[in-house]
This record gives C-alpha cells, sequence and structure tokens, in this order.
C-alpha cells in the first residue's frame, strides 16, 4: 500500500494551555520526498513529529501517515515508520546493541528470527560495529545519535522521521548522515528531516516546509521557495555613485551600495538582462570591476519568512 | 509471530532488563541480607529473646532454624518490601520517560497497553523473587547456624521440617500477593510523572498512610478497604491444618487494587502526551 502523499495534515494544532504550539498547519510531504522541516528552535517542529508519531493527542485538525489517519491507525503505521525525535535516548546500562534488541522487541510486527541478523545490520550501516558491545554510558553524542539512527533503519521503512539527524556529529559524522540520507531517498524512502539548519536542508532536500511561531509560513520544492526572493543584479565597482545613477534610470529596484564592502553596488534585477546592464554602466564610464546576477539562496528566503536571526552555520 | 510470542519476547526484553540493572541486584541482596542480619543478632545476644518481645517467631529462632525466614519476612513487609517494590515499580514508567526511551518505545510500536501490562506483569515478577530471595537467604542461614528439627506451629501441633518449609514458601507467597496492589499502584503513580524518585517517595508515602490507617480505631470502618489491612495476616498459614481465610481475604484485596490502580493506569497512560 503506498499512498501518493506520505504526509499530509489538515489544520493541525496542538495546544499547550491557551498557547498554540502548533498553530494549525497543512503538510504536504510527497512519498519519495526528501522533505526539510525548517524553522528556528521552539517553532514548533518537534511538536508536529509528536503528533505525528502519535506520541502526543493532536489538538485539533486531522493527519494521514501513509495514509492512514494518525491517532486511530497508528499501531498500523508505525511499524513502517522510523524515527529520531529530540535527541537519541538510550538505556545507559545496556550496551548499544542490546539497547536495539529491546527496541525492536518492543516492535510488534518485527520477527525475533531475524532481529539479531537486523540488529548488526543497522549497527554496522552507521558505523558502530566497534561500539556495538559497549554500554551506551560510555557513548559520546555522536555515536548515540548514529545508534539512534540505526534504531530507526531496524526494519525496513517507508518513511523516516528524522529530528535533528545531525546534532552533536562532527563534520564527517554530518557527511555520512547526509550520504545516508541519500542513499535511503534513492532506494525510495521518503524522509522527513527537521533542521535549523539551512545549508543541511539545502543539500539534502528535494521539498522544504518552514515553521515560524507555529505555523507553516511556505511550503513547496527547493526551486519554489528560493525563488520566493528575487535574483539581484551585483556590480563590483569604485564608482558606486554613478553605477547607483545608471541601475535607477534602467529600471532596476532598490538600488543600494553594499554596506559590507562599500565598491559594490547591489539592485533587484526586476528582470533586466545582466549583459545590458554591463553595456549601459560601462557605456557611462562607470569602472566595471565584476558584475554577476545572484539568485536567492535558501537562507534569504528563510529570513524574509521568518523574519528571524537563524543559526546557519554548519 | 503471533501478537502473543511478540508480547513474549518483549517480557523477556523488559525482564533481562530490569535483572541486569544494579540496581535491581542490589535490592535483592539488601532484601536477603535482612534474614541473615536477623541470623546473627540472634545468634550472638546471650539472652535468648522472649516470647511477646520484639517480632513475631523471633523467639523460636534460637530453638530451630526454619523459623528464621518467616521472621525476616514479617519484619520486611511494613516497610522494606513496599520500598523495594515501590522503586521498581514506580521506576517502570517514570523512568523510562526519564531516560527518554518511553518514546523511543511508543513509536517502535509496542503499543501504550502493551507496554502497562508488560511493566505491571514484570514488577510482580520482581515481588516474587523478592520475596523468594529472602524466604531462601533465611532458610539457608537459618540452617547454618541453628538447629533444625521437627516445628510447633501456633496451634502447638509439630511438623516435618520439609512441611515447615513448605509454609515459609506459603508465607512469601502470602507476601508476595500482598506486594502486588503495590505494584499496581505503583504503576499508576509512575505514569503521572517524569521523576521517578517522585513516583517511589510516593509509593512509600501511601503505603506508610495505609499502615497508620490501619492502626486509628476511629476510622475502623476504613480498615478492610486499606491496602496494609491483611499484610500481617500469615499466622493463618502458621496453623494446622492451615486456614485459608486471610490468604482469601488478602487476595481479593490486592485483586481489588490490580483492579482500580490498573484501570487508573490505563486511562491517564492511553490519553498521555509523551513530551518527555
Amino acid at each position: 500500500m503506498t499512498a501518493e502523499l506520505a504526509i499530509e495534515t489538515h489544520g493541525l494544532v496542538k495546544l499547550f494551555g491557551r498557547r498554540a504550539a502548533v498553530g494549525g498547519i497543512d503538510l504536504v510531504v510527497p512519498a519519495g520526498a526528501v522533505y526539510g522541516f525548517l524553522g528556528p528552535n521552539g517553532s514548533g517542529k518537534t511538536t508536529t513529529i509528536r503528533m505525528l508519531l502519535g506520541l502526543a493527542t493532536i489538538g485539533a485538525g486531522e493527519a494521514k501517515v501513509l495514509g492512514a489517519e494518525i491517532p486511530q491507525h497508528v499501531s498500523s503505521v508505525l511499524p513502517r515508520v522510523g524515527a529520531l525525535v529530540e535527541g537519541p535516548a538510550f538505556y545507559p546500562y545496556l550496551s548499544g546493541r542490546a539497547n536495539l534488541l529491546r527496541l525492536d522487541s518492543a516492535n510488534r510486527d518485527a520477527r525475533a528470527d531475524t532481529r539479531g541478523a537486523r540488529v548488526d545490520r543497522a549497527i554496522e550501516r552507521v558505523g558502530l560495529t566497534h561500539a556495538a558491545a559497549k554500554r551506551v554510558r560510555g557513548y559520546s553524542l555522536g555515536m548515540k545519535q548514529r545508534l539512534g539512527i540505526a534504531a530507526a533503519l531496524l526494519s525496513p521503512r517507508e518513511l523516516l522521521v528524522l529530528d535533528e539527524p545531525t546534532n552533536g556529529l562532527d563534520p564527517q559524522g554530518t557527511r555520512e548522515v547526509r550520504s545516508l540520507v541519500r542513499s535511503l531517498a534513492a532506494d525510495g524512502t521518503t524522509v522527513f528531516v527537521s533542521s535549523h539548519l539551512l545549508g543541511e536542508v539545502e543539500q539534502l532536500c528535494s521539498h522544504v516546509g518552514v515553521m515560524s511561531n507555529g505555523l507553516l509560513v511556505a511550503q513547496g520544492t527547493l526551486d519554489t521557495l528560493r525563488s520566493l526572493t528575487r535574483p539581484r543584479l551585483r556590480v563590483e565597482t569604485p564608482d558606486t555613485g554613478d553605477a547607483t545613477r545608471v541601475l535607477a534610470r534602467l529600471g532596476l529596484l532598490d538600488v543600494r551600495i553594499e554596506a559590507a564592502s562599500l565598491d559594490a553596488v547591489t539592485a533587484e534585477a526586476n528582470g533586466i538582462a545582466t549583459e545590458d546592464a554591463c553595456a549601459a554602466l560601462v557605456e557611462a564610464g562607470v569602472r566595471v570591476r565584476g558584475l554577476r546576477t545572484e539568485h536567492g539562496s535558501l537562507e534569504d528566503s528563510f529570513v524574509a519568512l521568518t523574519g528571524e536571526g537563524f543559526d546557519v552555520a554548519g | 509471530m503471533s501478537p502473543g510470542k511478540a508480547s513474549g519476547s518483549l517480557l523477556v526484553s523488559e525482564l533481562a532488563t530490569m535483572f541486569r540493572r544494579r540496581r535491581t541486584i542490589a535490592l535483592l541482596v539488601v532484601l536477603a541480607a535482612v534474614p541473615v542480619l536477623i541470623a546473627i543478632a540472634v545468634k550472638v545476644s546471650s539472652s535468648p529473646a522472649q516470647p511477646g518481645h520484639g517480632p513475631a517467631f523471633l523467639d523460636r529462632v534460637s530453638q530451630n532454624g526454619l523459623f528464621v525466614a518467616v521472621t525476616a519476612l514479617v519484619v520486611s513487609t511494613p516497610l522494606f518490601f513496599p520500598l523495594a517494590v515501590g522503586v521498581v515499580a514506580g521506576d517502570s514508567i517514570a523512568g523510562e520517560a526519564n531516560l527518554g526511551t518511553l518514546r523511543y518505545l511508543l513509536i517502535a510500536p509496542v503499543g501504550r497497553v502493551r507496554l502497562l501490562v508488560v511493566k505491571f506483569v514484570a514488577s510482580c515478577v520482581f515481588c516474587v523473587v523478592a520475596a523468594f530471595a529472602m524466604a531462601l537467604a533465611g532458610a539457608a542461614i537459618g540452617a547454618a547456624l541453628f538447629p533444625v528439627g521437627r516445628v510447633t506451629l501456633l496451634g502447638g501441633a509439630t511438623v516435618s521440617p520439609t512441611a515447615a518449609l513448605g509454609r515459609s514458601a506459603l508465607v512469601a507467597v502470602y507476601v508476595t500477593i500482598s506486594l502486588i496492589g503495590v505494584a499496581a499502584m505503583g504503576l499508576f503513580v509512575s505514569t503521572l510523572t517524569e521523576m521517578p524518585v517522585g513516583a517511589m517517595a510516593a509509593i512509600v508515602v501511601l503505603t506508610i498512610a495505609s499502615q497508620i490507617l490501619d492502626g486509628i480505631p476511629q476510622v475502623g470502618w476504613l480498615h478492610p478497604w486499606l491496602m496494609s489491612h491483611e499484610w500481617l495476616g500469615f499466622g493463618d498459614l502458621m496453623r494446622s491444618p492451615i486456614s485459608w481465610n486471610s490468604m482469601q481475604r488478602n487476595s481479593l484485596l490486592q485483586l481489588g487494587y490490580v483492579a482500580v490502580f490498573g484501570a487508573l493506569a490505563y486511562s491517564r497512560f492511553t490519553t498521555k502526551d509523551v513530551l518527555s
């Protein structure tokens, strides 16, 4: 049974007291997509994920995961979903392997006779084989994060929900998670990955949803979201005054001298071709050192949508 | 791959997790140490224990080692056993919530009712193991330090040492039954919080409150309903022939507590937002 949409919500609401942690969102996650669920900390991402997984009750609205209503069908849906929610959590006094064996025996649909083999394969897939017999107490945060991802991969899954999967990972680990997600997506698994790291989402995702203050302020393919900000022309020149006048005369909008460098002018291209702008500048005697049209980055779109300062590091 | 078989493997996993924990082992060691302490105390003291002084059956320990186990079970019923069961049952859900493993069990998915049932059964297994750990340690140390012979029962009749061992086992069963009410209450309290220590403390407070109320004649109407009311009724098992009245009353009472707190735990846990 494959639904066209892996996740679908209508007017999904979660209230904590009188505050709406999630204020009525309509998620659309196509099957097979790698969906980046973006938003600053506290914007309602994790609460949404908790509702989708049946951990928290739904305040209002409806949610479907893999085509089935949540929370009514949560027990038939969840065996097909692997998830990492708000950081990994394990029994510190058990080994990594024993932790996964326990989680797998909690899954009603998991076969006991293949349990050991599946656990070993999942551990191998995240590169933890050497530490599998060690108690989790001695694991670093990055190792726990890997073990958490291994737990999500214990059974073949149609949907992976990964909440901040690269938290605590070193650059090497981050790269490995990225390539793991890509290989899973290539096998047809839908991946729903929440993150506050734009770079990560931009490199990984085909679709993006942006949360801000409990609301989904934008959703679509990565390209659609990028195009929300208009392309800007950037001219490097010592003659910033002349350049500004020429560009304004040509009909470019929002012409300004770049504050950071003071020898560049930027303007919203407004449909003017780069080569035409170049010709006009040269004709007016502006000394052009460099000229290019820059397309909007996801970061620009994000800031435009949420108006929030955002952690773009990493 | 029937549900029953799958629940079996979860129970095995639960028990393995519980008994691999150092804390569980420490609790059992402490419980098993109670009869050892009693036996050594009686052995090294010069003045023999007087009938009517100290815990029930203590005066008979020096004459017959088989009484060590029963004395230990009597001494530990009001506080030690409820404390140990409170630690295990209070930790059952709250401990998982505190570690964060509860959310991963639920999305495994374990099924909330299934998890509650497995947690309760595991707590009951702990009750059995705890009572018998003490009874066995008592029998062993009693046989090592004191003479073992025919045992004089409460009515004056005597039974063989083997039969007396059987009576000790019956007392351990009686204690186990008494503790099952505590386990059910603990399970419910454990669904209320993410702080296992809070749950454990609440359970101990409630069992002590029950015993205090049981000692206040003015609330006599309440006594038959108190969880602890029949806890010390195992004297009936030391008569000849055995009187099963208190065993029956205690079983019904504990069953009532299991039903009430089981229902409360169910309604609480199946609707709970797991946000830990």
